[in-house]
């Protein structure tokens, strides 16, 4: 198959060893392979699918988490590296029912369309904001999340709107009676 | 009917309502076919080393050192499929599309680079990484045909005989004029212009790149007599596919095809799917087909997840296109007549590749009026994995000829470009190049004009003359151009195309959690980020006069919606939406019929805004609390929920001709004009696009949020395509099948994208709305490569402008100056 694979077979071999850390801001200690990626275990053994995987190498973004408070892509860190982390994943952003300002943001503002690189985004994106990052600076610090729908200027002006930067068109707010 | 031009505040249509599915978006909570809870086994797939050849033999290689085990894996190729189907006596391993020449399961010889041989299934998704590189497939080699545009020497004939149709898929020919009469009257008009312009343009295979790559997963359901040793094809039993995927019935009848099954044993659900573009359209069969063949061996649900490099190496892409065009023009700048000639690559099989060419064809003209017309259309083979449907689907490769030669003509009549547009728009009653009169109250001079104002058009092509003549002098290396395209695209099926479908949409009562009543609307039409929940909800509503949380919208599900059609062409909003609208008044119609609205309940004041039924065709307005009584009721009575049905019927006019290629392709056009700001670096030879304009006619704007958000997301792909996607192939392998290496934009390399919009509401799309989703992909490059021809003095003819490409064009037009 023409399929270049960047799992080693060695590091299957590596025995299963005990990693804890903190996710979501609940401790967490678990039995694996030490070279497995971390997207694999918080996917599979954590059941948290929102870190989505488009591409496996670190070139899209999709996967990326706040490891120690910076974004991160999932899919590049074995999980052994992220002993004693803190590890923020996408379901972690919301405060139980109420949403991150960034993901209110990406809701009234169009910053999703099919979806799937939004959690990513909104990780990169909730790290801005918490770091009250320049609106200025969007674009370039974004850069490492690439979305095929949107032509990105809506998630531009979600995050900008989640700064607090005015210039954002909103949505028909009250057009949603639902 | 919805009344096409004024909306009151009452509507929800016309206005950014959020999408209902954004918050599960956000949170991760929305799960994805690789996301769904999964107890079974994974699959892989086993594919072809070289491009042309036929299978000899398969190995599988001893696997203890690397912990594979062949007794645990299961195997099927292509021996597992029967050779003859008892539904219609053909080879049930080739794919069921336009015609059946692409195998499930290669079985014999074949035509690409990763092509499927054998599909493997296990527990563990490790062991079958390895197992997969254990197999060895044995091949005698067979010439390939490296090369679409060239005939193929006798042995690289694999469709059709050896003569002029070897290899060539589809042909079509669009004539009109004197080309029409003789070809020496054709010839005549050339011979009597005054300009006489040729040349000859490239485009390049794009991959869609969704973000979310391919994924099905499988399981057969055993009627219980048959559980015991049962043996495939014996029956009942039913399999059941869910995945990415954009057309649900499409995967319907290729499973029932392959599996030889009755419609009711196959269902296929779509899950929330991450990106489309085309590249879910057909390709998704391919993999559905290849799950259930595990799920059937193995009796328990397979899951067929591809990475990005197998997405990317195995299934379709756009068509690269070589393009020949000559123009005739008098000394006023009129074109007189067009002569092109297009030459697609199809790929290794046909798949849909004539229906590409067909659009490529139509749109070829765009909206101008030349009264001489012949364009020659050609799709062929080549031995690399089969170019399919991409947003656009054909148009982009003959807009970008087209638009890109109106520049050079503007050059050789001595006209600015945008000038010699003007002379030849057309106008209301005028006719394109297929004939097709078009009647809609069109202003398409009005409208350029617009985007050029938004553009600052004319006083960026000055002060950029000025800017790089002070360049030249001073050393700086910075040029700047501003390019215009002017454009059109035809939404829906071409000519009966809708006929042949025959979508049906079905909307039924439901009593909503807070205990009042609401509708479902039934569609087979796929969200994949375009937005098709919302607007589907948005009609609904207004259609009803219901809240927008009475509406839900069904999962696209076989057993559980009704054929509405694919999630393809630009259909859903104007096609399919607009049946939403007629199944609404069909159940507002049932409600009154089984006495459970009646004249009661309508509403006394026509200003009442509790008022319903803003579209009833009928004119009969019910107080919104009684039509939720009466649905409530309709929802839980014991024949089962009532429901409203509407099928679609074609709008009044003229006919197709699939022969003559002559007549109404599209019930209506949307038309645009698009305007490129560039800046090229000559140290680097990387272009900047500093500012764009993307202004366009669509109808109605059912959501303007969302419409705005599709439009860039179009442009900025088409940017992709214009300046940095580009496929490497050596001997018909993709060399660079990732994201490192195939590069999509980012959020550095692209401006903010200004949408403007006009609007003349189309009598049958859904309160005036016509179809956007493949629009901004046509024009964008050619907008863009006229920019950075003006800035650079030198016409770039083939896509992507990259910097190597600028780089060669520049040192060979210095060599040429020097000689
Ligand atoms: S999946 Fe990790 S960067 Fe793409
Ligand atoms: S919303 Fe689809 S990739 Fe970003």
């Amino acid at each position: 198959m023409t399929v270049s694979h960047a799992h080693s077979h060695l590091a299957d071999a590596v025995p299963p060893q005990r990693v804890s850390f903190t996710l979501n801001g609940e401790p967490r200690a678990l039995m694996v392979r030490p070279f497995r990626r971390l997207l694999d275990v918080l996917r599979t053994d954590l059941a948290l699918p929102g870190t989505k995987e488009g591409c496996g190498e670190g070139e899209c973004g999709a996967c990326s988490v706040l490891i120690d408070g910076e974004p991160v892509n999932a899919c590049l860190v074995p999980v052994i590296q992220c002993e004693g982390s803190t590890i923020v994943t996408v379901e972690g952003l919301a405060d139980h029912a109420a949403l991150h300002p960034v993901q209110a943001a990406f809701v009234q503002h169009g910053g999703a369309q099919c979806g799937i690189c939004t959690p990513g985004m909104v990780v990169t994106a909730a790290w801005m904001v918490d770091r009250k990052l320049d609106a200025s600076a969007i674009r370039e610090k974004l850069s490492g999340n690439i979305c095929r729908c949107t032509g990105y200027s809506a998630i531009v002006a979600s995050v900008a709107a989640a700064l607090g930067d005015a210039k954002a068109p909103a949505s028909d707010a009250d057009g949603a009676d639902a | 009917m919805p009344d096409g031009n004024k909306l009151s505040s009452d509507h929800r249509v016309g206005r950014s309502i959020p999408r209902p599915d954004a918050k599960d978006k956000v949170t991760g909570a929305l799960h994805y076919v690789d996301d769904l809870p999964f107890d079974g086994l994974y699959g892989a797939t086993v594919r072809t080393q070289t491009a042309r050849g036929r299978i000899t033999g398969l190995r599988f290689r001893d696997g203890s050192e690397h912990g594979v085990d062949w007794r645990e894996i299961a195997v099927v190729t292509a021996k597992d499929i029967p050779r003859i189907s008892k539904l219609d006596g053909l080879d049930p391993n080739l794919v069921s599309l336009l015609i059946r020449d692409q195998p499930f399961l290669v079985r014999d010889e074949f035509r690409h680079v990763g092509e499927p041989v054998a599909l493997l299934a296990h527990p563990d998704p490790e062991v079958l990484r390895r197992a997969v590189q254990l197999v060895e497939i044995r091949t005698e080699a067979a010439t390939a045909q490296h090369d679409y545009r060239v005939p193929p020497t006798p042995d690289q004939v694999q469709h059709g005989e050896d003569g002029p149709d070897a290899n060539v898929f589809k042909r079509i020919l669009v004539s009109k004029g004197a080309a029409d009469e003789s070809a020496a009257a054709f010839r005549e008009v050339f011979d009597n212009a005054a300009h006489v312009v040729a040349a000859v343009y490239e485009t390049q295979a794009q991959e869609q790149c969704y973000i979310e790559p391919n994924g099905m997963i499988a399981r057969v359901e055993v009627a219980p007599e048959d559980a015991e040793g049962a043996v495939w094809p014996r029956k009942p039993w039913k399999l059941i596919v869910e995945g990415s995927m954009q057309c649900p019935y499409y995967v319907h009848s290729a499973m029932t095809s392959l599996f030889q099954l009755p419609d009711k044993a196959v269902q296929i659900i779509q899950a929330a799917t991450g990106g489309g573009f085309g590249g879910k359209e057909e390709f998704p069969s391919i993999i559905a087909g290849h799950a259930g063949l595990l799920a059937l061996k193995t009796r328990r649900p397979v899951k067929l997840i591809y990475d990005r490099v197998e997405d990317m190496a195995a299934s379709t892409k756009r068509h690269p296109s070589h393009t020949r065009v000559r123009a005739a023009l008098d000394a006023d700048g009129h074109l007189l007549a067009i002569d092109m000639d297009v030459t697609m690559d199809g790929g290794a099989y046909l798949t849909l590749s004539p229906v590409v060419l067909s659009r490529g064809a139509i749109h070829a003209i765009g909206p101008y009026r030349v009264d001489h017309v012949r364009v020659h259309n050609r799709v062929t083979l080549s031995n690399t994995p089969p170019h399919g449907a991409f947003r656009g689907f054909g148009a982009p490769q003959t807009v970008f000829a087209f638009e890109r030669h109106l520049d050079r003509c503007a050059r050789a009549v001595g006209l600015d470009p945008v000038e010699l547009r003007r002379r030849n728009l057309i106008v209301r009653g005028d006719t394109l190049a297929i004939s097709q009169r078009i009647d809609e109250p069109i202003e398409l001079h009005k409208w350029m004009d617009e985007a050029l104002t938004a553009a600052r058009y004319e006083q960026r092509r000055q002060a950029h003359a000025l800017f790089n003549t002070e360049a030249e002098i001073s050393g700086n290396p910075l040029r700047r151009g501003v390019g215009v395209a002017t454009f059109m695209h035809g939404a829906g099926f071409t000519g009966a195309g809708e006929d042949r479908l025959a979508s049906e949409v079905m909307l039924r009562a439901r009593v909503c959690a807070n205990g009042e009543g609401g509708v479902e609307v039934c569609t087979a039409n796929t969200e994949i980020g375009q937005g098709a929940i919302t607007v589907f909800t948005q009609i609904a509503a207004d259609a009803l006069g219901l809240p927008l949380d009475a509406i839900s919208i069904a999962r696209p599900d076989t057993d559980q919606v009704p054929n509405s059609g694919p999630t393809v062409a630009s259909r859903t909003s104007m096609v399919v939406g607009h049946l939403v609208a007629r199944a609404s008044d069909d159940l507002v119609r049932n409600l009154e019929v089984s006495g459970a609205l009646s004249d009661d309940d309508l509403r006394s004041d026509p200003d009442d805004d509790r008022a319903s039924a803003l579209s009833d065709a009928h004119g009969r307005k019910y107080r919104t609390d009684r039509l939720r009584r009466a649905l409530c009721t309709a929802a839980t009575q014991e024949s089962g929920p009532l429901e409203g049905w509407a099928t679609y019927e074609r709008p009044p006019g003229g006919q197709w001709d699939d022969v003559a290629y002559k007549g109404i392709a599209y019930g209506t056009f949307a038309w645009a004009t698009y305007v490129a700001d560039v800046e090229v670096d000559l140290t680097t030879f990387q272009t900047r696009i500093v500012d764009f304009v993307a202004s366009q006619e669509i109808g109605r704007v059912l959501n303007p949020m969302l419409a705005e958000g599709q439009i860039q997301g179009g442009v900025v792909q088409a940017m992709g395509w214009a300046l940095l996607e580009e496929q490497i192939y050596v001997d018909g392998q993709m060399r660079n099948p990732n994201m490192t290496n195939y590069v999509v934009p980012t959020f550095a390399d692209v401006p903010d994208v200004r949408v403007l919009f006009q609007e003349s509401p189309y009598a049958y799309g859904p309160w005036g709305a016509k179809g956007i989703g493949e629009l901004p992909m046509d024009g964008p490059a050619p907008a863009i490569l006229n920019a950075i021809s003006s800035a650079l003095g030198i016409d770039i003819d083939a896509l992507p402008a990259s910097p190597e490409r600028l780089m060669r064009a520049v040192l060979n037009a210095q060599a040429q100056e020097i000689r």
